[in-house]
């Protein structure tokens, strides 16, 4: 088609930033200096803008360059150039699709015309006659690498960062050839590695020596002169004087053992995605179901399938979805808080005092020592537990520095800067005390009463806690807007999320600096009202309390467990039951209850269990798979009403629609997007359900228990 | 160790430069920083001498005459971190103006001599247009309250002018015709092929026009008559004689040489290109320093022990035409004696300051794999505030016949076979076979 046939599809974005594609004529460095071995067309794709403003692909940007190569096989056939290469501002090659023009792609039509535009632009890279060139020096993902992928060639710089095909994880298929040309390119088993394994393992992404070695690349060269080497390794090539080895290449027809370990991989792959995500997104299936059917397609065959996959995909809620939670939400959202006052107000923290020295709290210090790199002071009632929580840290420091993940002289400086004293009035000139103690609001007051006779008028005081309430904290206080709630997520060290707790005397320089501070600590800080439980732990207690009600009623374990599945949980409710502990989460949810009613379930039989002295519900045989111990079901009593699996989940949809809803109208957060923020940094709930109010929307449940969506504006 | 100590034999293995450009914002290297374009050469030094660890690189000597923004921060070490050379390879930065890729080449190969290195990069750049000649400098008022230096001495355009007024049978005639060699035997080099393989290819990146790569040198303008160069203007002087015709240009550019101890050479399997025979810097009166070269290149072969007829090459860097001229005249050599600057020189090819006396060696150096007659040659150049620095080299291809010698040693001090205390050529020569031998 020509570039006028996309006319309605680029006139839906007039305001596209458009990467645009310049062209110079280089003359190739001849082998032995001497110029002569040809013009090559070199394209630069730039948007014109700095490193913050990563070059994208949308409708315009494609057309632009679908003009600027048929120029190119318009001079090839002329025998004006000998070659066209492509690369890419600095730090960039191109970082994909521009995900907010394809999110706004509302009707099939253009969804199609989007796949196709692609294709088009792609397959004359491939076609121009002469020998064409990527050089991906820096960003290329999805349709970035996709570029590269339909060249003929590829070098690639030691210093490109994400190199990838992220797409299943977007809730698309790398359609613009990706899903036919790199099996092939690089052999099956390390195609899935990339566009299933890589992309559903938090968006993994290769590194440009790690991309090489796996054949996307023909050459590596480093960054301090990489367009010259590639362009003198061009020339080479064009010449002859290098010929271009593939050794993970599978060449059609398919022999039998690339057949069979087509098979085997595509195999793999489907179990890796059960696993992952318990087929809850369409992409990675539909990604692999055109990887299975193109063992056998031409290139056009495959073409034409990608298109409808992506067109069918692009209006999916999924998509939708994932592009809210990952680009608005974790990539926009998360780094700019709502709520959270002028970063000029922030106070410096220049050394730390945590009480408490067990588990949570030797993991808090070693985060704030790790990341602040200031002195952190643990103090706790008696010699052996401040030792054993000092030990911890420096042991954890050694394990990272055994890992090579941090140098001898950070693991030294890192542990220096923990220290422990059974004395508060170590912390004298600290600037921020954060407490971990024991759940207990009378511990926790006796605690900042300690701490704060000691302590200069302007520190600050951070709780951690996770149910009691921080305004009843600072009841007794001096400075009561001293306090504030700073709420980290297990395993601290994992878990981005990081609620902040204003109760109603916080006051702005405060909770300034504890923003800052969660930013220094790269924690995705979320503003939450002094309300029980704050988000993550009251959505959380109110599925727990819907599922373990259905169990006590008489649902089987199986039943009960496995009902959430279509909500792509990264466990099942009884299985982060028995993570958290049982008696942590009793205690949650009693406090819960204690707050709100009786809308949040507290289970007889998990008492039972706990009385008992079990650690969880599900013992687990050698081969992995699950089961009650008949003795453990004889601890427990059942109602005789028992759900269905489809029952189980509309009822616990609707508890969170409804919960969701109170917390809203609470002014917990700011808004739904803060709530799915938080479930999906802190509870790991996926991002193509969008966390979990766009999939309440979509399942009706919204407007079943509220009678609306909590996002009216993203309704199609 | 300080017993015993003998002086070793310097060899210069090899050179490369970055094409030359025009300073300003037309130029191919504006947006481009001159610590990259060091960079580069340093690295395809690397690249063209295999078998030369990196590890083995004992220092990195780079100049710069204005040595802040790209050009400050000790460019030598952070050129070496730049280009990847190992942590443990050290390096300094080295100003004497228009000479400064020359007396880093002088400084280290001293310290070769002295045993304090084997195997040394140096190297110089100047970014013009990123550091206008003078910028940033605060000239001691004490200069002009006590008369030290005319403040014409400050402008090298203008020393050219008083080099003029001292010599009146330079006259603009000669000095046009002069350029117009210089630019004419520039694009015959370059049409046989002689430039170029000494020549790093450089990307650079530009808003809206995307990469280019650069291969060849922006300044020089072949064809150039004499009647094109007669109607410029000569903006240091009304009615007066140079012009940016018969003068180099402003320019960015950067170049670098790989030196070793001969031990190390042939340790390493390293090529010699050339051997050091002596070098020399002098003074003269600041405001017509263009005679520098002069008193530099006799003070150069008295130590060498040799007279100017027996220097069979010279590569003299053509900051001006008069000021090559003077030299010229000094030693009774003809304008266009064809010993003298075979490739044309900055006139037609540009000098970007700091960088240009390496510029000088690598060509030598390849006429002297061109001309296996030639026994002994000099690079040489006139320095700002009144200097001027000569090194002298011998051949390491040649074939044992009589250089060529066009003229007679008019003004030459020393008469050849006179020996200086300091060594001759031949002795050196003999030191290395004795090493070898033992």
């Amino acid at each position: 088609m020509s570039a006028q046939d996309y006319s309605t599809l680029t006139g839906l974005f007039p305001g596209e930033v458009v990467t645009h594609s310049y062209v110079q004529d280089v003359q190739l460095p001849a082998v032995g200096g001497r110029p002569g071995a040809g013009t090559f067309a070199l394209i630069t794709l730039d948007n014109g803008l700095d490193h913050r403003r990563p070059s994208t692909l949308g409708p315009n940007t494609l057309v632009e360059l679908k003009d600027v190569l048929e120029a190119q096989r318009a001079r090839a056939a002329a025998g004006e150039i000998i070659g066209v290469g492509v690369t890419g501002k600095p730090h960039f090659l191109v970082a994909g699709a521009d995900l907010s023009a394809v999110k706004g792609l509302h009707d099939r039509e253009s969804g199609v015309l989007m796949a196709s535009l692609g294709h088009d632009v792609y397959s004359t890279l491939s076609d121009l006659g002469v020998p064409s060139f990527v050089f991906i020096n820096g960003v290329a993902l999805g349709g970035g690498l996709e570029i590269a992928l339909n060249a003929n060639y590829r070098t690639v710089s030691t210093g490109a960062g994400a190199i990838g095909l992220p797409e299943a994880f977007l809730g698309l298929v790398p359609g613009w050839g990706g899903v036919y040309l790199l099996p092939r390119l690089i052999g099956p088993v390390n195609a899935v590695k990339v566009m299933i394994e890589n992309a559903l393992s938090n968006n993994r992404t290769l590194s440009g020596a790690a991309a090489f070695k796996l054949g996307i690349a023909d050459a590596l060269f480093e960054p301090a002169d990489f367009v010259e080497q590639s362009l003198a390794w061009a020339a080479k090539v064009i010449t002859g004087k290098v010929t271009v080895t593939r050794p993970n290449a599978v060449s059609e027809p398919l022999s039998d053992a690339n057949s069979a370990a087509w098979d085997a991989a595509v195999a793999g792959a489907r179990k890796f995605v059960e696993d992952r995500t318990a087929n809850a997104a369409p992409a990675p299936a539909r990604l692999l179901d055109l990887l299975e059917k193109g063992k056998y397609y031409s290139k056009a065959e495959s073409f034409a399938q990608e298109d409808l996959a992506l067109a069918d995909l692009i209006g999916t809620d999924e998509f939708r979805s994932t592009v809210y939670a990952f680009l608005d939400l974790v990539q926009k959202r998360g780094k700019r808080p709502a709520g959270a006052p002028d970063a000029k107000l922030a106070r410096p923290v220049t050394k730390v005092g945590v009480v408490g020295a067990g588990l949570m709290a030797s993991q808090l210090a070693l985060l704030f020592a790790r990341q602040l790199k200031v002195p952190v002071i643990m103090t706790d009632i008696d010699q052996a537990r401040v030792d054993k929580g000092v030990g911890y840290v420096h042991t954890e420091v050694d394990k990272l520095l055994a890992k090579g993940r941090i140098s001898p002289d950070a693991a030294n400086r890192t542990k220096a800067l923990v220290s422990g004293s059974v004395s508060k009035a170590a912390f004298a000139d600290v600037d921020f005390v954060i407490e971990a103690v024991f759940e207990e609001l009378g511990v926790k007051k006796q605690v900042f009463a300690e701490v704060e006779a000691v302590v200069s008028e302007t520190c600050i005081l951070a709780t951690n806690t996770s149910s009691l309430s921080v305004t009843a904290m600072a009841e007794d206080l001096v400075h009561p807007e001293r306090l504030v709630g700073f709420h980290f997520f297990n395993p601290v060290a994992v878990m981005p999320l990081l609620e902040i707790v204003r109760a109603p005397k916080t006051d702005d320089a405060v909770l300034a600096t504890a923003f800052e501070t969660a930013k220094a600590l790269r924690k995705t800080a979320v503003l939450v009202k002094d309300a029980a439980a704050f988000v993550v732990n009251r959505i959380l207690g109110r599925m727990f309390g819907e599922i373990t009600a259905v169990f006590d009623e008489g649902t089987d374990a199986v039943t009960a467990d496995n009902a959430l599945r279509p909500m792509g949980l990264p466990m099942s409710p009884f299985g982060l039951l028995a993570l958290v502990g049982l008696p942590v989460g009793q205690h949650v949810q009693e406090s819960l209850h204690a707050a709100f009613g009786d809308r949040f379930h507290v289970s007889a039989n998990q008492q039972r269990l706990i009385d008992a002295g079990k650690k969880g519900l599900w013992e687990k045989n050698d081969d992995g798979s699950q089961f009650v111990f008949e003795e453990t079901l004889a601890l427990l009593s059942f109602g005789n009403t028992p759900s269905t699996g489809e029952e189980v989940l509309i009822r616990t949809q609707d508890a969170l629609a409804d919960e969701i809803g109170r917390m809203l109208a609470e002014g917990v957060v700011a808004g739904p997007e803060d709530i799915d923020l938080c479930v999906i940094t802190g509870a790991g709930w996926p991002m193509h359900l969008g966390g979990i109010t766009p999939y309440l929307d979509r399942v009706g449940a919204s407007e079943r228990v509220n009678g609306r969506l909590f996002h009216p504006e993203l309704a199609a | 160790m300080s017993h015993n100590r003998q002086v070793r034999d310097v060899v210069f293995v090899d050179g490369v430069r970055t094409p030359f450009g025009k300073a300003g914002e037309k130029g191919i290297y504006a947006g481009t920083r001159a610590d990259d374009l060091v960079v580069k050469c340093i690295r395809e030094l690397m690249r063209r001498n295999p078998s030369l660890p990196p590890e083995r690189v004992d220092e990195v000597s780079i100049a710069a005459t204005t040595q802040t923004g790209d050009q400050g921060l000790t460019i030598g070490r952070t050129a070496a971190l730049l280009a990847g050379l190992p942590k443990s390879v050290p390096g300094f930065a080295i100003d004497r103006m228009c000479a400064g890729a020359m007396t880093a080449v002088t400084t280290t190969a001293s310290g070769i001599g002295f045993g304090a290195y084997d195997v040394v990069i140096a190297g110089g750049v100047e970014h013009m247009g990123n550091h206008p000649m003078g910028s940033g400098a605060d000239p001691n008022p004490r200069f002009m309250s006590e008369r030290l230096v005319d403040p014409a001495a400050l402008n090298m355009g203008n020393t050219a002018e008083n080099l003029h007024d001292r010599f009146p049978a330079i006259t603009k005639d000669r000095t046009d015709a002069f350029a117009v060699g210089s630019q004419n035997k520039l694009a015959k080099a370059y049409q046989d092929g002689l430039i170029q393989p000494d020549l790093v290819p450089v990307a650079t990146l530009k808003p809206e026009k995307g990469w280019a790569l650069n291969t060849v040198d922006e300044p020089p303008r072949p064809g150039t008559t004499v009647e094109d160069l007669a109607s410029l203007r000569t903006p240091f002087r009304a009615h007066g004689r140079v012009t940016a015709g018969n003068a180099a240009g402003l320019n960015d550019g950067a170049t670098a040489a790989l030196l070793a101890s001969a031990e190390a050479a042939e340790e390493l399997g390293l090529p010699v290109k050339m051997r050091l025979i002596s070098y020399a810097f002098a003074g003269v009166e600041p405001e017509v320093m263009g005679i520098g070269p002069v008193p530099a290149t006799e003070k150069a072969l008295t130590m060498a022990g040799l007279g100017i007829a027996d220097i069979g090459l010279f590569e003299i860097n053509e900051a001006f035409a008069v000021q090559v001229l003077s030299f010229l005249d000094h030693f009774g050599i003809a304008d266009d004696d064809p010993r003298v600057n075979r490739y044309g020189g900055a006139i037609a090819v540009g000098h970007p300051l700091a960088s240009s006396g390496v510029r000088l060696m690598t060509q030598l150096a390849s006429q002297f794999e061109q001309d296996h007659r030639v026994r002994y040659g000099i690079t040489t150049m006139c320095i700002g505030l009144g200097m001027g620095g000569t090194v002298i080299w011998e051949n390491p291809h040649w074939d044992g016949t009589a250089a060529q010698s066009s003229a007679g040693a008019v003004g030459s001090v020393s008469e050849t076979g006179s020996v200086s205390e300091t060594g001759t050529a031949s002795e050196a020569g003999r030191a290395t076979e004795k090493e070898n031998a033992a």
